[in-house]
């Protein structure tokens, strides 16, 4: 391998303010309790962040009822629109901003944030902003009413992107939103608050409260909220799936994954490979629909596994800011040592582990690229959702056995296919109990795409024509 | 000497068959001795409409409709008999329609729910709809036959199967459906009706790993629904809650019952030459 020379995207472009309050009915107020977001790369604090307690809570769903009564539920389709085309230029604008903000706060390359996230989110806003006057079109009948206030709740995977996936759909469909981003990870939404305001959103549309598990219940199960939208682990979905049992409250969840990625021996095996990698390595395998199961037809087994290591040793892990990067750094240390614990954990359950050479950073958190090699269905690496840059690589002989150890789990979010055969590709394609299929590709997304899971993955999709069904009283 | 008619025997329907309860019970109700299912009769009928899945999802929508029309033929031979149940001509006349309405919705529910998705990129990119897999339902007590027919109907024609606790005080329609679902190339186990008591069976069937969604239109009591909601969470069930308003089940139902109960996957695919 050739070195590169370092090739640094410069952070002068980012203001980030000492300490963050709450956005609230388009203002900035001072919350109670502080808490520290830092570069997960370096360990360095970057801002002290407020945890928004449960009065503050209910003080941003009232500015959101009054918002939604008052404003934005009587605001013509057209008009909303515009406002969400307006936000959709200002990101485009701050683009790179906002990218290496993302960066920074959550470790992932700038490569990922400045061609991946932060595009597909102006995207998303320019999708749905198109929708706000055409909702008599979408198929859920001639004059379909929104639902009234949102409770919104995000991941710290792609945060800026799992806020556009939430906000712009709801405002859209003439819902207010109270959203509380990821504790590691809450400065892009705080810029977009920023971007509210400078796009003079009417005050309260959008309220952005930061905070960390206690203030999301507060959220998700105040009453006066009328609709839960929630991105995250399997666990917490079913808490909050449960919390609002009774309610009238309408709830789409978008929870774990352990989707598989099978190989045909027809495969073309260098897109296979390089399909692979994205599957699991894109943005540190913090990715719901990773493909982190790798399904191997026996007979090319060896072959797939030797480019794949050869692929792997090319990777570059290190500063999230290098353009050069592919491998940014854990977003926390509690995630890292999850990735830890489970990676031991299938190495002490007989899995052999392999990693490429590779020198990590001495601060930050860090795990290298890792693969485990004879994978069977029992083992935990194989069942339960590590949400880190590590594969476990099974093998299969007939396509019936792939389907049926594709589908042998409680999840359900994507799945890939490989193959050159399309009426394999079809006939698989049928048989996988997944949301979204990525057959010869893996890693796609697009505004206009519904995404969301069967089985335990959760309900509801976000995206697409169908994502609209989320934020209407249908 | 006039002649001694023959009683019916009202049983279970699972897996196509009509057997009695396991537990051996049964209970007074519309002049009759009715099975009084069990724990072990939910299972019973879980597995019976798990097994079904695979057939019923993987039979073509024409064959669906064509199967769901030929309910509404033997519905229509028997609607002198529902009658006699006591349920309202109107209403078994409206009974035999649903089911006209949804065969006809078989091969559509694709076309008007899924579609094509224009991504920014060279990728085929479709959208459609499949089904969620097993549900359990509580019918609705008030329309012991119609308001039956208003909540299976929607679920199979779809390519689910379904587990039906049939309403407590009249499940008489019920099991007089049963022999009609039985007398109309529906495969066994795609629908299976359990007599009884509600807040008995309705439990097991909420807290089933292996039941994909729950339609409790017709539990009425509001605590009862909130802690089967709240076991339908262990495995993340799509539940359709009770009414808020109570249904016109002669109305147009809409998708929305059918819709519920569907799953869309998206499948990708790169363009080139």
């Amino acid at each position: 391998m050739f070195e590169y020379a370092p090739a640094p995207e410069s952070r002068s472009i980012v203001d980030i303010k000492p300490a963050y309050g709450l956005f609230v009915n388009g203002e900035w107020v001072d919350g109670e309790v502080r808490n520290k977001t830092v570069n997960p790369a370096t360990e360095e604090v970057l801002a002290e962040v407020t945890w928004a307690t449960e009065s503050e809570v209910d003080t941003a769903v009232r500015a959101a009822r009054a918002a939604y009564e008052n404003v934005w539920s009587r605001m013509p389709g057209r008009e909303r629109a515009k406002y969400l085309f307006r936000i959709a230029r200002i990101i485009q604008e701050r683009a790179r901003e906002l990218a290496v903000l993302e960066s920074l706060d959550n470790g992932k390359p700038i490569r990922e944030s400045r061609d991946v996230d932060v595009p597909l989110v102006a995207a998303h806003f320019f999708y749905y902003a198109g929708w706000a006057d055409k909702l008599g079109y979408a198929g859920f009948g001639p004059d379909p009413r929104p639902i009234g206030v949102a409770g919104q709740v995000i991941p710290w995977n792609f945060p800026l992107l799992m806020l556009a996936w939430k906000i712009a759909p709801a405002l859209a469909c003439g819902n207010t939103v109270v959203l509380k981003p990821a504790e590691t990870t809450p400065l892009t939404a705080l810029v977009f608050a920023e971007i509210c305001q400078e796009a003079d959103l009417p005050p309260g549309v959008v309220n952005i409260v930061t905070g960390a598990g206690e203030t999301g219940h507060a959220l998700v199960s105040h009453p006066d909220v009328n609709k839960v939208a929630f991105t995250g682990s399997t666990e917490v979905g079913r808490a909050i799936a449960k919390s609002v049992a009774g309610t009238r409250k309408k709830v789409t969840l978008e929870l774990g994954g352990k989707a598989a990625n099978i190989v045909f021996d027809d495969a073309p095996i260098d897109q296979a490979v390089e399909g692979i990698v994205n599957g699991i390595f894109f943005n540190q395998g913090h990715v719901c629909c990773a493909g982190s199961r790798l399904l191997v037809q026996e007979s090319v087994y060896d072959e797939v596994l030797a480019g794949l290591k050869r692929r792997m040793a090319l990777l570059r892990v290190g500063d999230p800011l290098d353009k050069n990067t592919d491998i940014g750094a854990i977003n926390s240390a509690a995630q890292l040592e999850r990735i830890r614990t489970l990676s031991d954990i299938g190495a002490e359950e007989g899995a052999a582990r392999w990693s490429p050479p590779c020198e990590l950073p001495d601060r930050g958190f860090w795990f290298a690229p890792t693969i485990f090699t004879g994978v069977t269905q029992a083992h935990r690496i194989a069942r339960e959702e590590i949400f880190g840059p590590v594969l476990s690589v099974l093998t299969f002989r007939t396509p019936a056995e792939a389907v049926e150890k594709a589908n042998n789990t409680p999840y359900g979010l994507s799945a890939g296919v490989w193959t050159d055969k399309g009426s394999r590709i079809l006939w698989t394609a049928d048989r996988l109990r997944a949301g979204v299929v990525w057959a010869n590709t893996f890693n796609k997304f697009d505004p206009a795409s519904p995404f969301g899971g069967y089985k335990e993955s959760g309900y509801g999709r976000e995206g697409g024509r169908h994502g609209l069904e989320a934020y209407l009283d249908v | 000497m006039s002649r001694l008619a023959v009683r019916k025997t009202y049983k279970l329907f699972i897996g196509g068959k009509f057997p009695r309860s396991e537990s051996g019970r049964s209970y007074l109700v519309q002049d009759s001795n009715v099975a009084l299912a069990s724990r072990k009769d939910v299972r019973d009928a879980v597995v019976a409409a798990r097994a079904a899945v695979k057939g019923w999802s993987g039979t073509t929508a024409y064959n669906r409709g064509q199967i769901l029309y030929r309910v509404a033929e033997m519905l229509e031979g028997r609607r002198d008999q529902f009658v006699g149940l006591g349920e309202a001509p109107a209403d078994v006349d409206a009974a035999i329609d649903r089911w006209v309405w949804y065969a006809g919705w078989s091969d559509k529910i694709a076309q008007v729910y899924g579609n094509a998705n224009p991504v920014a990129g060279p990728y085929f990119n479709l959208s459609s709809p499949e089904p969620t897999g097993v549900v359990g339902m509580v019918a609705p007590p008030e329309s012991a036959l119609l308001g039956l027919v208003g909540v299976v109907a929607p679920a199979i024609v779809t390519g689910n199967t379904v587990v039906v606790l049939a309403a407590e005080g009249r499940p008489l329609p019920a099991v007089t459906l049963a022999e009609v679902l039985a007398t109309s190339d529906l495969p066994g186990g795609v629908v299976n009706v359990l007599t009884g008591k509600v807040a008995e069976t309705a439990p097991w069937l909420a807290a089933h790993m292996d039941v994909n969604a729950l339609d409790l239109t017709g539990v009425a009591d509001r605590e009862l629904a909130r802690s089967l909601e709240e076991a339908a969470a262990d495995n993340l069930k799509r539940v359709v809650r009770p009414p808020a308003t109570p249904v016109d089940w002669t109305a147009d139902p809409g998708i929305a019952r059918m819709t519920s109960f569907l799953e869309t996957k998206t499948v990708w695919h790169p363009k080139g030459v």
